[in-house]
């Protein structure tokens, strides 16, 4: 005989530890509450040892005068600026290296992987050989040979590198003219957008007679031509208002001009470089991840070589691309921090090193560094996970 | 269900591991320094002279022989320290957080370290002021003249600071490329990447002779700071504040009286009263800092006084060749003064 469970008188509810629902809710909220109660813990413990300790806190020191210099700045800045502003200096350093750096590793990476996938022996050893030494060898050390060994064979200030006696490359950086821009230089940028809204309904003509007719025209090259064509004949009719700053030597150093400093160049190109060894490989597995009989079949409807590229392999392969390319691009603005090692002024270098330094509000200093990352990573990551569903293919 | 009450042990068991560990009582500083049986002491990440491994790995310099002689009043065993060595950055971090006793990394006094970081300086070990450094092909010959340079300086110091200062008082303009230790900095200059390397002098002295051609470099006439450089100990402990403080005045005093390393034991019975009173005949001036009767003998005769510890370490007895100048007793013209231990 076995024994059964007593069965319940209908109608009344089971204990609610019984309930499944109910217990799991009830253990969300005990996890929810343990976590709070340790959060509030550990700010209370860190204000009670500060004060004990005597160290201030609190973040007035934003508007102090922060009373040291910055070799880059994208913004006003002088050693009389407050604090508050080398956040936003050093902010804005990081936002350059890394847009640039997500731009070029990308140029980088995607030539890499298809050169990878290369049916020429040659090219496709070169774009492995680029990938497995890249890959493999610690960024850190990657940004020193770009900073030491670059560096030091570029000549002093007095026997610089020249291009025309307009651009100059020497150990202090490259050297620019800065364009100056005189009335009537409002005219381009409207040329400019001219050319781009024609080039948008040219586009948008093509793909409809396409549809219809069966014949397009290369609309892309007609739009790249316009786009480029349009201001630089309205610059041309204009006589040209733009006279250039050109860098001169003065004293110890070229002045005037855009200055491009070293530690920007050996950053970039360490980022760059290392992360397009990664991209090449997401590019080349997400080209592989399609199989070969969808470009047979497309070949089948005799589609031309490029169009089986664009019109098949390429959307199919964005898909397995994306999320991970998203990876990478969070990897390369968080190893930017790297730059405090070559003296690069990007957020850690200066908010982060100095300006905690010089404060002592080592707690505020750096939290406000990692909401930063936090929210810098979050917003690329957004903005690729709306990218992924666009690219998505819509499944039937 | 079975894994989110698995999570909820873990983080239960987590949370009173850290929760154990923070709340730990404040023991003073003494009695953890003797629990552990060793001084923590920060010094620099090498800088010669002042605190740096010498070929044994034996950490030697000035800084160095403030850690050994708390040590030796402390202990009675110059040896019983711990070297933590730490970059600009990390010092006041380092020292806050408990992880050193003492700081004595070339740091300079100032009124923002002895009030809003909570610390204490004890005293100065070494009077400094800020130099600049060339290369000789510059031919530069005073720092009036660096209108528009490249300076390389260490990130996280007072040279930032006066550096920035200097350039707008005199009108002039400079690029600063900052490093994070002081042989980057060093490597930063060698590759031409700056035309001057800032600092110290005393430290400049050191960094000069690291140079692979140290005659390719002079240091400038001009000195643009005052940097007095000593120990540093957390606010909050009074006692232990006093250790350091007093353990280099005791350095100090005996170079005054004339007791060295050599001569300490002779001068037991020299029938001075301030001799007897620093090495513990006449009363117990160490009970009140919770040290042994003995504990200024122990450093005398371990360390050394000031004046040897100095020549050893800084002056014309080691490659940087640092003259006393104001580092001198106040009875040599110097202003080194110790005050009198009655």
């Amino acid at each position: 005989m076995s024994v059964r469970p007593q069965a319940r008188p209908v109608g009344q509810k089971p204990p609610f530890w019984r309930d499944r629902a109910k217990r799991a809710l009830m253990f969300q909220i005990m996890l929810i509450a343990a976590v709070a109660a340790f959060l509030l813990y550990i700010v209370g413990n860190t204000q009670a040892n500060l004060a004990a300790r005597g160290i201030t806190t609190g973040f007035g020191f934003l508007s102090n005068t922060a009373g040291f210099g910055i070799v880059q700045s994208l913004i006003d800045y002088s050693s009389q600026s407050t604090y508050g502003r080398t956040f936003v200096v050093g902010l804005l350093n990081t936002l350059l290296v890394s847009a640039l750096g997500v731009l070029a590793a990308t140029i980088i990476g995607f030539t890499v992987g298809i050169a990878r996938l290369s049916p020429n022996w040659l090219i496709a050893r070169l774009a492995n050989g680029y990938i497995e030494i890249f890959r493999n060898i610690p960024l850190l050390l990657q940004i020193f040979f770009w900073y030491y060994a670059v560096l030091r064979a570029m000549p002093s200030a007095r026997d610089s590198l020249s291009l025309g006696e307009v651009v100059f490359l020497n150990v202090r950086g490259l050297y620019l003219p800065e364009p100056l821009f005189e009335s009537g230089f409002g005219l381009i940028p409207l040329a400019f957008g001219v050319a781009v809204m024609a080039s948008i309904a040219l586009v948008v003509w093509n793909k409809r007679r396409h549809e219809v007719t069966g014949k397009r025209l290369p609309a892309g090259w007609i739009s790249l031509g316009l786009i480029l064509g349009l201001p630089l004949l309205v610059l041309v009719a204009t006589g040209v208002p733009v006279t250039w700053d050109v860098p001169e030597l003065r004293g110890f150093n070229f002045r005037g001009g855009i200055t491009v400093i070293p530690e920007f160049l050996a950053l970039w190109l360490a980022l760059s470089i290392y992360t397009a060894s990664f991209i090449a490989e997401i590019v080349r597995s997400g080209i592989q991840a399609i199989s070969h009989g969808q470009t047979e079949a497309a070949q089948a409807l005799s589609l031309p070589r490029n169009l089986v590229l664009r019109l098949v392999v390429v959307p199919q392969a964005m898909r397995v691309i994306i999320p991970p390319l998203t990876s990478q691009y969070l990897n390369l603005i968080k190893n930017s921090s790297l730059a405090t090692a070559i003296g690069y002024p990007d957020l850690v270098s200066v908010f982060a090193g100095t300006t905690l330094n010089q404060t002592g509000q080592a707690i505020e200093v750096i939290a406000m560094t990692m909401a930063v990352y936090l929210t810098i990573s979050l917003l690329v990551s957004m903005f690729m996970n709306w990218f992924n569903a666009r690219v998505a293919l819509v499944e039937r | 269900m079975l894994s989110k009450k698995n999570k909820l042990v873990l983080l239960a068991s987590a949370g009173a591991l850290v929760l154990g560990a923070t709340t730990v009582a404040q023991a003073s500083t003494l009695d953890d320094t003797r629990n552990r049986g060793a001084v923590q002491c920060g010094v620099s990440d090498g800088l010669p002279g002042f605190s740096a491994p010498d070929d044994q790995g034996e950490w030697q310099g000035l800084d160095v022989d403030v850690c050994r002689a708390v040590a030796a009043a402390v202990f009675g065993d110059a040896e019983a320290v711990r070297y933590i060595s730490l970059n600009a950055v990390e010092r006041f971090t380092a020292l806050q957080s408990g992880e050193v006793d003492v700081l004595s990394r070339n740091t300079t006094w100032t009124t923002v370290r002895d009030t809003t970081l909570g610390l204490n300086f004890t005293g100065v070990t070494f009077y400094d002021g800020q130099g600049f450094l060339v290369s000789q092909d510059l031919g530069v010959s005073s720092a009036e003249e660096l209108d528009g340079a490249a300076i390389c300086t260490q990130s996280g110091t007072t040279t930032e600071l006066n550096l920035a200062d200097y350039f707008r008082a005199n009108g002039m303009e400079f690029d600063p490329i900052v490093f994070d230790t002081s042989e980057q900095t060093v490597g930063g200059f060698e590759a031409g990447r700056c035309d001057v390397l800032t600092s110290d002098t005393s430290q400049l002295a050191a960094l000069r002779i690291q140079l692979a051609d140290p005659d390719s470099a002079i240091i400038l006439p001009e000195v643009i700071s005052k940097e007095p450089l000593g120990p540093v100990v957390r606010q909050g402990d009074d006692l232990w504040f006093n250790i350091v403080k007093w353990s280099l005045f005791a350095m100090v005093n005996a170079e005054e009286f004339g007791i060295t390393s050599e001569n300490v034991d002779e001068m037991l019975d020299s029938g001075s009263p301030d001799v007897a009173r620093l090495l513990g005949q006449d009363g117990n001036y160490g009970e009140a800092m919770g040290l042994n009767a003995d504990w200024a003998y122990n450093i005398i005769k371990q360390v050394g006084n000031y004046g040897e510890s100095f020549e050893r370490n800084v002056g014309m007895g080691s490659p940087l060749q640092i003259e006393r100048g104001i580092n001198a007793l106040w009875t040599e013209g110097g202003i080194q003064y110790a005050p009198p231990i009655r």
